[in-house]
């Protein structure tokens, strides 16, 4: 069933606060993983807001849905996703990558409630996902993995060893989104090193593969719900994104919006003019 | 009568999978080097063969351990170590997961595959994991005890294991324990702290070599240098006139470097005298020719030895 009009309202507010919550956490400190961050704000605002099952009181139960955010240096939007869920007190999102914080700049499971796994060196997310899905395989457990990781980042070899392990393993409950905003640190993906044609790459590899368009929920809800009636094959879902989405003219489509310098009052204009909020 | 200490590391995997559910073996395409053939016999669904690539093998294992399992993975020492070591790092330990990594053909043990199967370095880059335990088992006893032993801990964990055939030295009925050492010789003014299965076999018979010629010496099979068995370290440290230390790797970062670190820690100062490699590569030949070609054949060290005490 498509999406209704008022859950999509829903989910754009959602995705809308993701953006302002997390240009705040890092103006705060005056730099941080801007471009990243914001580019995967809406597929975080759907996953948490409709598709997952989490429960922020009891970030570990059981039965719940895991993310692994592969791209682990896009912890502030995941931080602030959790945080607007009530996984954890707003006021922490103003200590990321402060000494002693329970924000570090990469996620790390041991410190936040809410993060599945530790993540930062890129190539690895994906293997832990694997192995997850892997488990709740064998424990015939009903839970989800999903897994988050970046179009720079499918550089790395290890993600293709772990696609052919989950394709292996026939994980239909492991569900991977690549965040393809087509920048990395040092240019444009296709000029640094090329990672297209990614349909056909995961299709070869035996995914059951989606291409859509990352800040669209219609799109990204359709791409899910279908995955979802696909029960023997790892789902990739290739989200076109804008590196940036929503920071204006000085981030959105900028390769040095990567790791950036960010004031409180550019963070604000940009929170007003931009995000109208 | 040599046994296998693979065929140990195999039965008792299986006996440990029998009473819990949750051990499930990892292997990237080495199962017959590895002898886990006889746990897929039993457990099939268990045994998870990921193909040649052991980045995502430790990846995977660390996955698995975060919902529940407790997965042993072994590959080569080589690529346990040099291939997997970020993954095993940060998806590993630094994430604090439960991966019982072992790598299999310690050193010298490598043979006829040589220099790029030869792991001399894992010993010293596994040290530098903070809070992992290493053991190396010296015999098939003991090899079935640790994999016990590293099933019950919590947290990842690094095992050496020579694969091959050796006498044992333990009685079934011996009981071992993480971070804790075995004294098997008790002598006089030498001490040898020996660390592996090549080590501490070649320390018995140097200790049997020098007994003839009246020289008793201390043989400690360290089994776990990470935690250290500090206390038994210091005591024979203590009392030894002349201090040696044997392993399987290289001397640089191993087991030379953590008893220097652990004496000086404690105020002893006396010199260590290290039998192992010496900033080496590996190279290919058999078991015999290799151990003397680093020094650590029984007839080297006891030269050293007397050399050293000048006797």
């Amino acid at each position: 069933m498509a999406l209704s009009n008022k859950q999509k309202s829903e989910l754009v507010a959602f995705a809308n606060e993701i953006r302002k919550e997390t240009l705040l956490c890092i103006a705060n400190l005056g730099v941080g993983h801007i471009g990243g961050s914001l580019s995967i704000a809406d597929i975080l605002a759907y996953l948490y807001g409709k598709e997952m099952k989490i429960d922020p009181k009891n970030p570990a139960f059981d039965k719940r849905d895991q993310l692994v955010l592969s791209k682990g240096h896009s912890g502030p939007a995941l931080y602030a996703t959790l945080a607007i869920k009530g996984f954890f007190p707003k006021e922490w999102l103003l200590t990321l990558n402060r000494g002693g914080t329970n924000l570090p700049s990469h996620c790390d499971r041991t410190k936040t409630p809410g993060i599945d796994m530790t993540t930062g060196s890129l190539g690895q997310g994906l293997s832990a996902a694997t192995g997850m899905a892997l488990a709740n395989k064998f424990l015939k457990k009903r839970s989800r993995v999903f897994v988050i990781i970046g179009d720079g980042e499918t550089q790395e070899g290890q993600n293709w060893e772990a696609a052919m392990s989950a394709a292996k393993f026939k994980l239909g409950n492991l569900f991977a989104f690549t965040d393809n905003n087509k920048m990395q640190i040092d240019g444009k993906t296709s000029d640094v090193c090329k990672v297209e044609d990614l349909h056909a790459k995961w299709t070869a590899f035996g995914w059951d593969v989606y291409r859509v368009n990352g800040h669209n929920f219609n799109a990204i809800d359709n791409a899910v719900q279908q995955a979802k009636t696909v029960k023997s094959k790892p789902h990739m879902i290739i989200l076109d994104t804008i590196k940036g989405k929503g920071g204006g003219k000085r981030f959105e489509n900028q390769v040095s919006s990567h790791n950036a310098n960010l004031t409180l009052e550019e963070a604000n204009t940009i929170i007003k003019e931009v995000l109208n909020a | 009568m040599p046994n296998e200490l693979r065929a140990a590391y195999a039965k008792a995997l299986i006996n440990e999978a029998r009473i819990n559910d949750r051990i499930v073996v990892l292997e990237a395409d080495l199962m017959g080097a590895s002898g886990t053939k006889a746990f897929k016999n039993e457990f099939p669904s268990r045994l998870i063969n990921v193909g040649v690539a052991e980045a995502n093998m430790v990846g995977m294992a660390a996955g698995l351990s975060i919902n529940g399992f407790i997965p042993f993975a072994d590959t080569f020492g080589t690529f346990a170590s040099r291939r997997a070591f970020d993954q095993f790092f940060i998806s590993g330990a630094y994430a604090k997961t439960n991966i019982k990594l072992v790598g299999t053909d310690p050193g010298v043990g490598a043979q006829y595959n040589g220099g790029t199967h030869m792991p001399f370095e894992d010993t010293g880059m596994m040290r530098l994991v903070p809070e992992l335990v290493i053991v190396e088992p010296s015999d098939s006893v003991s090899a079935g005890a640790f994999v016990h032993l590293l099933a019950e801990h919590k947290g990842c964990t690094y095992m050496r294991l020579h694969r091959k055939g050796l006498d044992d030295i333990y009685d079934q009925s011996a009981s071992f324990a993480i971070g804790q050492a075995k004294v098997l010789r008790e002598g006089d003014e030498v001490v040898i702290f020996a660390f592996g299965a090549i080590p501490v076999h070649e320390a018995l018979k140097v200790a049997d070599i020098l007994k003839d010629k009246g020289i008793n010496i201390t043989v400690v099979d360290l089994l776990t240098i990470k935690p250290l068995d500090v206390s038994t370290v210091i005591s024979y440290a203590k009392k030894a006139k002349y201090i040696f230390t044997s392993e399987n790797n290289q001397i640089q970062g191993g087991v030379y470097s953590l008893i220097l670190e652990t004496l000086n820690e404690n105020n002893i100062f006396k010199k260590v005298n290290p039998v192992g490699v010496h900033d080496k590569f590996g190279q290919v030949g058999d078991l015999e020719y290799l151990k003397k070609a680093y020094g650590m054949d029984k007839d080297s060290i006891v030269e050293y030895i007397l050399k050293t005490i000048n006797k």
